[in-house]
């Protein structure tokens, strides 16, 4: 058997034991359906309002203001179509995960209008940009905390602040935040937040909507009255309690400052691949840095080689990264978040994402940055391209050097 | 001791290249699966003439979902790869354009010399492969004497798909396998179901991939129209002309040059006593010119673009045996070299519906000796 090293923590992360520890008893002895009177509906009520309490937690808000959703899609297109109807105008970004993007695109078909605001090239929605978008008939603004190709945080807050303003609902997707930074709703200013549980080391399939108390939200799922009426359907029992335990590990790790321990891991990893020659961050301005981030993630471009072909070749040797967004048949589509910093599509072909979990060690970097460099070498060897490029590079340098007096 | 290697195989989640990736296990080696993401189905709903929902073969969701099903019952690493850029470029854009200027393209030669052969080729080398299989029903030697890699028709000649591969390098066919060259598409299905792939029972693909349905006048509409080409110099009669005989006289209009392909009889749209058939399509004055059956032989044509594989160059004119469309008997024939990349083809017999954008295949007994894409026919 190869080592394997997990390197694509944005995708999604393996559970930790603590919460498979969790989650086992309500596969077995507590099976009851939270909605029953009896004992076993009881038993599986109290887990799930544990968890909710656990989730609020994790955000700064109340139990009753939290939604268990299957996952962050769901929550993401409860916002959009819960909020909007017909004639309303949204405000969103050009770099949304596909579950805003496309819910907003299916609403401007329903005869929403949407407003897709861009992103400068560090991959920052400007604020003003926002207020500036705003109309008389704007119902909701929707602008994601982290990104989950660059791990860019926008200035949520503010954008908050001018929402709140104008009176207008305020959504982010904190899919990509929950878990790596600290939350806090209130300081948001946000009506709506999503999260879900397989980004913060929780089971996939579960997932929430935090819902501002007050906000008129219609349901998308109609049935028994779960979730205050807000999402029809049996609860997931044990996802929502993987979910619950999640979010307090996250806390406790926070409080540990894992974050900060997190930030060292990638920063070194990051320095040490943009050594490698030909190589950059996106999302970089001209001095090298980069717009606030959340601390696992780094997305590097390496000149001359197709992403791709990196990301099957290091599979093949034991590292799972990724590039760009993977579509129906799993072959690879340039990235839409890339594209809209403006970054040349060459250079989005070539650019991977690294990001980080709990479970990486100082040795998971090391195997990582060790087969790195060797694979991007000997993919550089093979290419005509590059080596033509490279070449005709010191000519011109040589050039240079011979001109001089 | 057979030397095992690393073997890359091209997956469509068909039967041949199914089992193919299931030798390959058999044999010891280390596999590996791609399937080229190459055109996009959807991409052209809802377009002039297509309907909202396209039910095409290429690249489907299905025929994925089948691969990596083999992939995974073989336990080998699967992997879709995207290469609808280049596809678009060196296939699909070549393929309307040859249309449009009165040819008849076979994008199936295309996409072996500009995708299978050589993006993934590149690919299967990034990824650290040695060579790459296909399901192709071809053989590939090494001629010592000759010191060439040599293309040969297969076992099964009835599957035959050289006449689609004459473009193959001798680097390219070097790291080239064709584990299907020596067994019949019945022995194929019995080694599939052999291994148990779940495909085995799968029908045989004909069509051309990325054409639903084999309708290429209306993938041609829609194809211009999603370019932004309005009106489609096909729905605004740009390509049309008039419809002659070949001593000149005028019988009538046609809407399209992208309508005909030499040899064609139905649909001409004129009615004479006696039968009609398009002898030559002239793109200059987009003129369809119709003639009498005998008038559609040639006993010449001349190639260009040509590759040739069993020799280096033409020095003499070389006896072969010549064939021009997929399913043609090849016919015997001198090749002559005409200038660079040029052969001029003289048959012994004339031929019928020598056709300007198909390919004509050199063949000494199985070997393939070359073969280039047809520009003229001349009598």
């Amino acid at each position: 058997m190869i080592r394997r090293v997990y390197l694509d923590n944005n995708a999604t992360t393996p559970v930790l034991p603590e919460v498979m520890e969790a989650m086992r008893p309500y596969f077995g002895e507590h099976f009851g359906n939270a909605s029953s009177i009896h004992h076993h509906g009881q038993a599986t009520r109290a887990a799930v309002e544990r968890a909710r309490e656990s989730v609020a937690a994790l955000l700064g808000c109340r139990a009753s203001e939290v939604v268990f959703t299957s996952g962050g899609t769901e929550a993401d297109n409860l916002a959009v179509f819960g909020l909007t109807r017909p004639g309303d105008h949204v405000i969103t970004s050009t770099i949304e995960h596909h579950a805003v993007l496309n819910a907003c695109k299916h609403r401007v078909s329903q005869g929403c209008e949407v407003t897709f605001v861009p992103v400068d090239g560090r991959g920052l929605v400007d604020p003003a940009d926002v207020r500036r978008a705003i109309r008389a008939n704007t119902k909701l603004i929707t602008i994601m905390f982290a990104n989950n190709e660059t791990g860019v945080l926008q200035s949520v807050a503010e954008i908050g602040r001018i929402a709140a303003e104008a009176d207008i609902y305020f959504h982010t997707d904190a899919v990509q935040a929950a878990g790596k930074i600290p939350i806090d709703v209130n300081r948001i200013g946000c009506d709506l937040l999503t999260i879900s549980g397989h980004k913060l080391h929780g089971p996939q399939g579960v997932g929430a909507l935090y819902v501002r108390k007050g906000t008129q939200l219609e349901a998308m799922l109609h049935g028994g009255r779960h979730e205050r009426s807000r999402r029809a359907g049996t609860e997931n029992v044990y996802g929502i309690v993987g979910l619950g335990k999640a979010a307090e590990l996250a806390i406790t790790g926070f409080e540990r400052g894992d974050d900060k321990k997190m930030a060292a891991a990638r920063d070194r990893l990051e320095r040490e691949l943009l050594e490698i020659e030909a190589t950059g961050l996106n999302g970089a301005d001209s001095n090298g840095e980069c717009a606030p981030r959340v601390p696992n993630t780094t997305n590097i471009y390496f000149d001359g080689i197709d992403g791709e072909a990196l990301v099957i070749a290091l599979d093949l040797k034991g590292l799972a990264v990724s590039t760009g967004a993977a579509c129906s048949s799993g072959a690879i589509e340039p990235s839409h978040v890339l594209t809209a910093m403006g970054l040349r599509p060459d250079r989005a072909k070539a650019s991977v994402r690294f990001s980080l979990g709990k479970q990486n060690t100082p040795d998971d970097v090391d195997f990582a940055l060790g087969l790195v460099q060797e694979t991007v070498g000997r993919l550089r060897d093979l290419s005509p391209v590059y080596n033509k490029a490279a070449s005709s590079d010191q000519r011109a340098a040589s050039n240079r050097r011979s001109a001089g007096p | 001791m057979l030397t095992t290697e690393t073997i890359a195989v091209a997956m469509s989640g068909g039967v041949d290249s199914s089992t193919v990736a299931a030798m390959l296990c058999a044999e010891g080696h280390s596999v590996i699966g791609l399937t080229m993401q190459l055109w996009n189905q959807r991409r052209l709903a809802g377009h002039e003439g297509m309907p909202e929902s396209v039910q095409g073969r290429c690249c489907s969701i299905d025929d994925v979902y089948d691969a990596r099903r083999v992939a995974e019952t073989l336990g080998i690493p699967y992997y879709v790869v995207n290469h609808e850029e280049r596809f678009e470029r060196d296939v699909v854009r070549p393929f309307v354009e040859e249309y449009l200027a009165g040819r008849t393209p076979i994008p199936c030669s295309l996409c072996n010399n500009h995708l299978k052969f050589d993006q993934l080729l590149i690919v299967a080398q990034q990824i650290g492969a040695d060579k790459i299989a296909t399901g192709h029903y071809a053989q590939v030697v090494f001629d010592e004497q000759l010191n060439r890699w040599l293309l040969k028709r297969p076992a099964d000649r009835s599957k035959d798909q050289t006449y689609f591969l004459f473009g193959l390098t001798q680097e390219q066919l070097s790291r080239t396998l064709f584990p299907l060259g020596g067994m019949t598409k019945p022995e194929v299905r019995e080694l599939a179901r052999a291994y148990n792939l779940v495909i085995a029972e799968k029908p045989d693909s004909q069509e051309i991939c990325f054409v639903p349905g084999g309708d290429y006048k209306r993938f041609l509409e829609a194809y211009l129209s999603e370019q932004g080409v309005e009106p489609t110099p096909i729905s605004g009669e740009m390509v049309g002309g008039e419809m002659v005989t070949s001593d000149g006289k005028v019988i009538g209009e046609h809407a399209g040059v992208h309508n005909f392909t030499v040899g064609q009889r139905k649909g001409l749209g004129v009615a004479t006593g006696s039968p009609l058939y398009v002898i030559q399509i002239r793109n200059d004055t987009r003129q369809v010119v119709v003639g009498k059956d005998e008038e559609l032989y040639s006993r010449t044509l001349r190639a260009s673009r040509v590759n040739l594989i069993s020799t280096a160059e033409l020095g003499e004119p070389m006896r072969v045996a010549v064939k021009i469309r997929h399913k043609h008997q090849p016919a015997p024939a001198m090749i002559e070299s005409a200038g660079p990349g040029e052969v001029l083809v003289t048959f012994d017999d004339p031929q019928r519906a020598i056709t300007p954008g198909q390919a004509a295949v050199f063949y000494d007994g199985d070997i393939v000796v070359g073969g280039g894409w047809i520009d003229t026919s001349q009598e």
